[in-house]
Formats: structure tokens, C-alpha cells, sequence
């Protein structure tokens, strides 16, 4: 099966209120093109997930200067002073994550789990509202699932039938979010044949994956 | 530590003795500011780890020779050692909250006897904890490598801090300019003082009690 897609299959596909997640972490390993698409698509009040809210100008960051997001739920938002304008204007809603916790979050997303209990936040500010759990003697928070309707990831290589290989440390956030998202979309730097990638060094199964933009404008 | 010391001089003398705790086959994670420095100075062996994904970066890379699918959390170009391994978010923190890291070096805004830790959070900014809530949950040692006052002399080292915790009582190790303490159950204890430094001084610049071994009282 080709998975491989244009730009107008990708654009029809963005709509008002929706709720996208964005591998990449400080701009690393974005899909940059893609977040462009959806930028371009004008759709207004989305709720994006992911790592970090980029560089005003860059990646994530372009949600958060065109006005289309609402909300946002990051681990770090300190790259990018105008989203801190953006929440003390009251325009637009954080919540914060810590990374680890994010990351679970997102893959409890995809694997279908009903939350992660984890000790971190635990004495801070994290913790209010959040559930314990008590294991063992330990108290936990209970961090509950992540999922979007559309995940955009940025891949190494990507073979026609979405399976991915992703390079250094520009994989960080990208295979996670490309488990949680009803719709999967891919950016890869190289685009290969079916059997092109050995097997045994996949990093996301093509299973995970909706469509390959196929690189035209 | 000399008083004329430059503030260059003074915060390598901090990453010089930090760096000193490791050995060949730890794992550290090295923050912003004084902890990133601590890297200049570790034995061949100490690994480094970065949360966005590496564990064996090295140096910055030449001028000309940045790749970019090596940087590290601060989205700065890095260099990695043969044997480094690249991994996704999960796995990185799985390596963090799972005790397979010796532990992490990172700065504060107050720090105080109970282990709390507030280094993430100041009124009126907005900036997002990224991975210190997790780093200090789950090393093995929360080492805080920093000035021991802040501008002005105000002290960082108090009976409670007042900011917003990056974590309860997560501190084992306080190393500044004047002196290194350890964070026990019964307070705040101290292990080293600097040369040409008192133990007036250092008292002085403390907002909280420190426990004093008989053998540094002499100081």
C-alpha cells in the first residue's frame, strides 16, 4: 500500500477546533513543512501538543503568532516570549507537562492505556487536581493519555508504506506522537521503496502511519 | 577560592569540583548556566546524557562541522563519542525516572534544608519546567552547582524555599564558591570549605542552620 500523498490531500484535512500533536523538540526534528501546511490552512482554534512552543517564527511557534491556537500543552515554553504574552492576555490556554511525564502521557495515547502513575511533580504545583495512587507503599500522580486527531512527524527515511527511520537526535518526540494521532502525517528527508529499510532497524512500524507527503508544493 | 577570583574563575572552580564527584561508567545529565561548564572538566568515561535523546555527547563541534541531527536540549549543535547512543523521549526519561542515571547537575533560584528544590519558576514568568521535574525525581543524585548568593548577597540556601518547587526533597549535594553540603535527614551538613573562606562567612551567607563536623569548626 503507497501512503504517499500531495499537498492538497494534506490541506483537506485541517479543520476549525482541532487537536494536533508536533514531534520535535526546540525545533529539532520538526515537521517543519507540514506545520507550515496547517499554519496555511488558516483553520482557527487548535489545541496543539507538543514538546516545546519553538521560536516565535519557527515550527510550533507559528501557531502561536498566527493567533490559531488556543491552547497549547508543552513542557517548556521559554523559547518563545510572545506565547507567554499570548496566556498572560488571556488568548490562548497552557497547561504544562513535565517532558517525562509528556512523553508517557502521548504514548499511553497510543498504546491505548488508561494513564501512567509517576513521582514526579509530586510536592509542586503538578500534583493539584491530579489523582494518587498508592503501589507498593509509594504514592504516585496519575498522568492520563494524550491523543490528537493529527500527529505530524518528521522522519529520517520513510518507505511508501510509512515505515520509519528517524536520525540522531531528531527522533525525541516523533515516534511517540506517531502512535497517538488518529491521522498520521509524515515529512521525511528521503522517501524510499518498500524493502528499502532493513527490517530489524524500523523505528515506527508503517502500521502507525496515515500518509507521506511526497515532497511537491 | 581567592577573593579577587574573576566570576569565569569562580564558576569553573564550581564545575572543577563537581566534575570531580564522577567517575568512568557514570551517566550524568548537566544543565544550564555553571552545570553545562562541569563537562569541560569530567574523566574520559563519564557519560553525558542529554534529555532530548544521546547519552555520550562531547564538545561543541568546529565551526563548519555542526550536523544537524546532533544537538542537545538547548537546541545547541553537539559532538558524540564512538559508543553514543541516540533513543526517543520515552526511553530518555525512562533512563531518568528508572535510576539508570548517576545523576544530574543543575542551577537554583533557592534550595533549601529539606532537599526542596525551586529552579523553574519565578513570578511573572513563563517558561515551563522541560525535564527538572523528572530529572530530580529520578537521578540517583540531585547534585546544585551555583553561586552561593545571589545578586545583591540574597541567599539561596534557606530554611524554606518560597518559589515554586521543582521538587521535594530531592537534593543530596549543594556545591558553590565557598563551600560543598550535603542535604541529610537531619539538615543541611557541611562537608568542605573553600580555601580562604571562613566558617563566619560561610554562616553568614546562609539562611539556613548548617550542621558543622568538629573537624571544620577550627575554620
Amino acid at each position: 500500500m503507497n501512503k504517499l500523498v500531495g499537498r492538497s490531500e494534506i490541506m483537506k484535512l485541517f479543520h476549525d477546533n482541532m487537536t494536533i500533536m508536533c514531534g520535535g523538540f526546540a525545533n529539532r526534528g520538526s515537521a517543519a513543512k507540514l506545520i507550515d501546511m496547517a499554519v496555511e490552512s488558516g483553520v482557527q482554534g487548535m489545541y496543539i501538543i507538543s514538546n516545546d512552543s519553538g521560536d516565535p517564527d519557527l515550527t510550533v511557534g507559528r501557531f502561536i503568532r498566527s493567533g490559531q491556537a488556543k491552547k497549547i500543552t508543552a513542557s517548556h515554553v521559554g523559547m518563545n516570549p510572545e506565547l507567554g504574552e499570548s496566556v498572560l492576555a488571556g488568548k490562548m490556554e497552557l497547561e504544562l507537562s513535565p517532558q517525562g511525564t509528556l512523553a508517557e502521557r502521548i504514548r499511553c495515547g497510543g498504546a491505548g492505556l488508561g494513564g501512567v502513575l509517576v513521582t514526579t511533580g509530586m510536592g509542586t504545583i503538578i500534583e493539584e487536581g491530579k489523582q494518587k495512587v498508592e503501589v507498593n507503599g509509594q504514592t504516585y500522580l496519575l498522568e492520563t493519555p494524550l491523543t490528537a486527531e493529527i500527529a505530524l512527524v518528521k522522519a529520517h527515511k520513510a518507505d511508501v508504506m510509512g515505515n520509519l527511520v528517524y536520525k540522531g537526535t531528531q527522533r525525541n518526540f516523533n515516534p511517540l506522537v506517531a502512535m497517538a494521532a488518529k491521522t498520521v502525517i509524515v515529512e521525511a528527508d528521503e522517501i524510499v521503496p518498500a524493502g528499502a529499510l532493513d527490517m530489524d532497524e524500523i523505528h515506527t512500524p508503517g502500521v502507525f502511519v496515515s500518509m507521506i507527503w511526497n515532497g511537491e508544493e | 577560592m581567592g577573593r579577587n577570583s574573576s566570576m569565569a574563575e569562580v564558576k569553573e572552580k564550581i564545575a572543577r569540583k563537581v566534575a570531580s564527584f564522577f567517575k568512568p561508567g557514570d551517566v550524568v545529565n548537566l544543565g544550564i548556566g555553571i552545570p553545562t561548564m562541569v563537562g569541560n572538566y569530567i574523566e574520559d568515561g563519564v557519560w553525558l546524557h542529554t534529555e532530548n535523546g544521546l547519552i555520550g555527547y562531547g564538545p561543541a563541534p568546529e565551526k563548519g562541522k555542526e550536523n544537524e541531527y546532533l544537538t542537545g536540549a538547548g537546541a545547541q549543535f553537539l559532538t558524540a563519542y564512538p559508543g553514543a547512543a541516540a533513543f526517543d523521549s520515552a526511553t530518555s526519561f525512562a533512563i531518568v525516572r528508572g535510576g539508570h542515571l548517576t545523576a544530574t547537575v543543575l542551577g537554583a533560584l533557592e534550595v533549601d534544608e529539606k532537599g526542596n528544590l525551586a529552579n523553574w519558576s519565578r513570578p511573572g514568568v513563563i517558561v515551563g519546567m522541560g525535564g527538572a521535574m523528572d530529572l530530580v525525581n529520578g537521578a540517583r543524585e540531585v547534585i546544585i552547582a551555583m553561586e552561593h548568593t545571589a545578586k545583591g548577597g540574597k541567599h539561596k540556601i534557606l530554611e524554606r524555599c518560597s518559589l515554586p518547587l521543582t521538587g521535594a526533597g530531592v537534593v543530596t549535594k549543594i556545591v558553590t564558591d565557598l563551600c560543598v553540603i550535603e542535604v541529610a535527614k537531619e539538615g543541611l551538613v557541611l562537608k568542605e570549605i573553600e580555601e580562604g573562606v571562613t566558617l563566619e562567612e560561610i554562616r553568614e551567607k546562609t539562611g539556613a542552620r548548617l550542621i558543622v563536623p568538629q573537624h571544620l569548626e577550627k575554620r
